[in-house]
């Protein structure tokens, strides 16, 4: 791992805006392949926002604008030229709350599949498949794949999500909050496969949990009001802060 | 303190008169309308043709008449009305022209039927020479019905939660697919059952047929877009006050207001039922 | 990237559809000019709307004047509204504040059924029934005058405004309800004193849209009214409405004449006055909008 230099994710000087709103600020780290990176803050801090500018949702807002570069793979996606569509199919994303569609398991998880113009049915049986074992799902829905993907608990859905996101194999996924709306028990499982994941896949985390971001990151970036106050390895940010502010954020004193 | 609360009863029971004479309106229509129509109603009367000028015979004719251009009114405004909505509520931002196609959907929704008329004789019936009939008929419903479908399309589409299409874009899908994969399937039933209501408004409606197609009297079907027709409501207004004997006729009449009310009705009935069985379906 | 192509032609073509509103509104207007234009070469615009009497068939003079059908219009449409305003609003009331769940669910099919109800059989209930009453009480031969349209009207715009009242009522902020509650008001007087003067414009606006469906109404107003086309005087008086003078004439009319034209003429007034209307209500409503959102 020490030697992966290439980092997968570099942010550059990026500034985001809503309208008159300057929600992301000068903001640079990258996030390396293979590592699970986290993005911690105070809420309204801009962390959502700042990881939805890595797959581009927020062009879905109007009026907002972007500065500096986001570069993936040495390629920056605030380009004219970049394909959103495909930017997204390599970047894949899990939301704060657990959104599966009002499908069987078995399309929720094909859906990708589908749009990205697989239609070999054997392939897209054998893909849902592994997607759901990599999102450690397939021992509890292998019989039941027929179910609406609304029937599972909550804990069930985020990882359907995940297993959603995997199908189409992404090289990178986003994930915000994704553990906020679970309970402790579902939490563990998916932080458990979220470790298991960065065999595979590069990871970028937002979470308002401190202990979650220091169980599973490697690298922990923290924001405040839009600005990155620091940025290094979990586990020095968490034991020695090189801010004060930082130290008093991860302490508890506010947030 | 005491003032206070005999107010308070006197004025809660003036409310509760008006609703109770608003509720007693309705009451008074359907009732009269049933008593005296469903006398009228038999086999008879829904299929056959009227007789003898008129005084004797069926509706039938005007019952195929009403469906007719109700179906011509719905190919025409389902189509255009949904896509308006797609327009509005999936790729519309705010702006100029956005605000002004909403401007321009709440005052067409206000523009007077017989003002349609007008405007379905000036650009169907003369301006496309289409001469007066049921496709000229048709298109001039289907234009009052537009407004409707697009607002009822848009309140369906507004249903669907943003975590549909942002799931969906997310994985990679292109706006269009994620419209056509993840929002139409589930905005699908509510745009339909909008749609039902306001064809079941225009298939009541009389003033924009008056001048683009309807018949007084017409013992035979339409059998092409050009051939005029006879209508239900256009009926129920000729035997009402053009007929040479209107006392006579006057169960005629009342027999073709049941059927008329029937028929909206029924029509709001299937967009109820409809509504509730893809609920259903969607659901498994 | 041949993905791209393909969405921008598919939002062009969804563009096109929600364009089409407009073409069809500006078709509507420039139609009607058009077709009103030609009728202004004959008849003086003075004439057309001071003149009391439309008479465009006379053999010697036509007249080709509104302002007899413009006080009809007015007349049936201040008379349903004198009914229906005060009923729908307490309507609205009693369902936003008195009434309980069930009234409610009973009550909200009554408004949808009595909106969905033909106009055509409201003006058919004009003749059979509401007429030979209003004969009876003013001695008139058949009732067909002013007060049966007003009456009809106030029917078909109840409605409107009763829906439209209560969405503005329900819509209050609660907390404006609670400070009055808390003061010691009762709940009537917080309905009069706070409910009602903060969902004014709603209210309004309501109203506004009531009554521009009773100005335009045709067949109800066409079947109930008695059809003389004469400047009205009274409420008892039969009248003709700019929606009726339509209504009857352009099925007997030539083409292209200027009688004809003038009918037109006749439709671009009423254009013009729902038009107005609509943007009124719909300012007043923005401003509302505005109030309660804080």
């Amino acid at each position: 791992m020490e030697l992966s230099k290439d980092p997968k994710i570099v942010i550059q000087d990026f500034d985001f805006y809503y309208g008159n709103n300057h929600a992301v600020k000068k903001v640079s780290f990258d996030a390396l392949g293979r590592e699970v990176t986290s993005i911690i803050g105070p809420s309204g801090c801009g962390k959502s926002t700042l990881l939805r500018c890595l797959n581009r949702m927020n062009d879905l807002i109007p009026e907002t604008k972007a500065q500096g570069k986001i570069l993936i793979d040495g390629q920056d996606i605030y380009e004219a030229s970049v394909d959103v569509v495909e930017l997204r199919k390599k970047v894949g994303m899990v939301f704060q709350k657990p959104n599966p569609f009002p499908k069987t398991i078995f399309d929720n998880v094909a859906y990708g599949l589908r749009i990205n113009g697989y239609q070999e049915k054997s392939e897209i049986i054998r893909r849902v498949e592994q997607s759901l074992r990599d999102s450690a799902l397939w021992e509890e829905v292998k019989d039941r794949l027929t179910d609406n993907g609304l029937s599972l608990s909550g804990g069930q859905q985020q990882r359907l999500c995940v297993a959603r996101a995997l199908a189409i194999q992404p090289e990178i996924v986003l994930m915000d909050e994704p553990a906020s709306a679970l309970d402790p028990i579902a939490s563990a499982k998916l932080e458990e496969l979220i470790v298991r994941l960065k065999e595979k896949y590069t990871i970028v985390i937002v979470t308002h949990n401190m202990q979650q971001a220091a169980r599973i990151s490697d690298k922990t970036a923290f924001l405040m009001q839009g600005e990155l106050v620091e940025f290094g390895a979990t586990k020095d940010l968490f034991t020695k802060p090189t801010r004060k502010i930082t130290e008093e954020y991860i302490t508890g004193r506010f947030g | 303190m005491k003032e206070k609360q005999i107010k308070q009863f006197l004025g809660y029971n003036v409310l509760r008169l008006c609703i109770i004479f608003v509720i007693l309106i309705l009451i008074v229509i359907l009732y009269d309308i049933l008593s005296k129509g469903a006398r009228q109603i038999s086999w008879q009367f829904l299929t056959s043709a009227p007789k003898n000028g008129m005084t004797e015979g069926g509706i039938f004719p005007a019952i195929v008449g009403t469906m007719f251009i109700t179906v011509i009114t719905a190919v025409f405004s389902v189509p255009l009305g949904m896509g308006c909505a797609i327009y509005l509520n999936e790729y519309a931002r705010e702006g100029k022209t956005t605000r002004l196609i909403r401007m321009a959907i709440r005052n067409l929704s206000g523009v007077p039927s017989i003002v349609y008329g007008l405007f379905g004789v000036a650009l169907f019936v003369e301006g496309m020479k289409m001469g007066t009939g049921v496709l000229a008929a048709g298109l001039t419903l289907g234009l009052m019905t537009l407004p409707w479908t697009v607002t009822a399309s848009e309140e369906a589409l507004k249903t669907v939660p943003k975590s549909f299409r942002e799931g969906s874009l997310a994985l990679g899908a292109t706006k269009w697919q994620m419209i056509r994969t993840n929002v139409l399937p589930y905005a699908i039933p509510g745009m339909l059952t909008g749609t039902i209501l306001g064809l079941a408004r225009a298939a009541g409606e009389t003033a924009p047929i008056l001048f683009t197609g309807a018949a007084f009297f017409l013992p035979f079907l339409p059998k092409s877009f050009s051939d005029q027709f006879m209508a239900l409501p256009y009926h129920l207004y000729i035997m009402s006050t053009q007929h040479h004997a209107i006392e006579k006729v006057r169960p005629i009449a009342y027999g073709t207001a049941l059927v008329l009310i029937a028929l909206v009705f029924l029509m709001n009935l299937s967009a109820v039922i409809l509504r509730y069985h893809l609920r259903k379906l969607k659901k498994d | 990237m041949i993905h791209k192509f393909r969405e921008k032609l598919i939002q062009i073509f969804f563009f096109l559809n929600g364009l089409s509103v407009i073409l069809i509104l500006g078709g509507i207007f420039f139609l009607l000019l058009r077709y009103t234009w030609p009728a202004f070469k004959e008849i003086q615009m003075a004439e057309f709307l001071f003149g009391k009497f439309w008479d465009p068939t006379a053999y010697v003079k036509p007249a080709y004047g509104i302002l007899a059908m413009l006080m009809s219009t007015f007349m049936v449409t201040v008379g349903a509204l004198t009914i229906a305003v005060p009923l729908g609003i307490g309507t609205a009331a009693y369902l936003s504040d008195v009434a309980s769940p069930k009234v409610r669910e009973i009550a909200k099919p009554v408004v949808e059924i009595l909106a969905g109800i033909p106009s055509v059989v409201i003006g058919f209930l004009g003749i059979v029934l509401v007429g030979p009453v209003i004969a009876k009480l003013t001695g008139t031969t058949n009732g067909l005058n002013a007060i049966n349209g007003a009456i009809l009207l106030s029917v078909m715009s109840l409605p409107t405004i009763i829906s439209l009242s209560e969405d503005a009522l329900t819509n209050v902020p609660k907390s404006f309800q609670e400070a009055s509650l808390a003061l010691g008001g009762s709940q009537w007087q917080t309905l009069i004193l706070v409910k009602i003067p903060a969902a004014s414009s709603g209210i309004v606006a309501a109203c506004m849209l009531g009554m521009g469906r009773a100005i335009g109404e045709t067949m109800t107003v066409l079947m109930a009214t008695g059809n003389a086309p004469a400047m009205p005087s009274k409420l008892t008086d039969p009248i003709m409405t700019m929606t009726s003078t339509i209504a009857i004439e352009l099925g007997e009319v030539p083409y292209y004449t200027t009688h004809f034209y003038g009918l037109f003429a006749i439709g671009l007034v009423l254009f013009i006055i729902t038009f107005i209307i609509n943007m009124v209500s719909d300012i007043i409503l923005h401003r509302y909008e505005r109030q309660t959102r804080y």
